[in-house]
């Protein structure tokens, strides 16, 4: 039997965290139209990246969002076309939540402060 | 008796929105833990980023660097159509919406391959 509650709430989260997205993403697309003109090195990426808190705040709220919207699309998208039953999506859901949230916040950290 | 769906649906452009959106999606996920395992290698210094920059810095690299714009853009417009459809108050076909998503995705990648080669 569906959750309706769990189900809504899923809805919820997922169009929340599209709205972060949708700026974030427009944001993103802007700024790599605009580095990756004459080729990009690692030094070009962390001399505009480190030490900047303003960066750390962007992408940091970035990873977040990307954490709570790829995990819950791929929860829907493993039930509807592969069959997962809700406890299996849930699982899904967290598990891949928290790869993107660690690997992501990791990576701020790496081109800000490391 | 399980009920099937049938293919009526896949004639209207809404059909292929979705698709479109879906597929984009499931691209984006499957690159976002290589993305950020990368970034994460500036860890180690500049000479690890660049090292792996290095590796990337060929044509077919640069292809799938702006097919996956191109896919980002993509489903951002088509992200935005389902969220006009499900929070604005507007009716009717809105295959609009369905061209403003594709024509989006096509400016992305116009401008970033323009950004990639110019």
């Amino acid at each position: 039997m569906i959750d309706a509650v769990s189900q809504a709430r899923r809805w919820y989260w997922q169009r929340m965290s599209a709205m972060v997205l949708a700026l974030c993403v427009i944001a993103h697309l802007a700024v790599m139209v605009y580095a990756v003109r004459g080729g990009l090195t690692g030094q070009e990426i962390l001399a505009r990246t480190r030490g900047e808190w303003g960066v750390a705040l962007f992408y940091g709220v970035f990873v977040v969002a990307t954490a709570v919207h790829v995990p819950l699309g791929l929860a829907r998208i493993g039930e509807e076309w592969g069959g997962l039953s809700q406890e299996h999506s849930r699982w899904l859901t967290w598990a891949v939540g928290l790869l993107l949230l660690v690997l992501g916040l990791r990576a701020v950290y790496a081109v800000v402060w490391a | 008796m399980k009920r099937v769906n049938d293919l009526r649906a896949r004639s209207h452009a809404s059909w292929w929105a979705f698709l479109a959106h879906r597929l984009s999606g499931l691209a984006l996920a499957a690159f976002l833990p290589l993305h950020f395992w990368a970034l994460g290698q500036a860890i180690q210094g500049e000479a690890a980023l660049d090292g792996f920059l290095r590796v990337v810095d060929h044509p077919m690299f640069k292809f799938a660097e702006w097919g996956l714009v191109v896919l980002l853009a993509l489903h951002l417009g088509c992200g935005v159509r389902v969220l006009l459809i499900e929070f604005l108050p507007w009716s009717g076909l809105r295959k609009a919406g369905v061209a403003a998503a594709a024509g989006l995705s096509a400016c992305a990648g116009l401008a970033f391959a323009l950004a990639l080669v110019g």
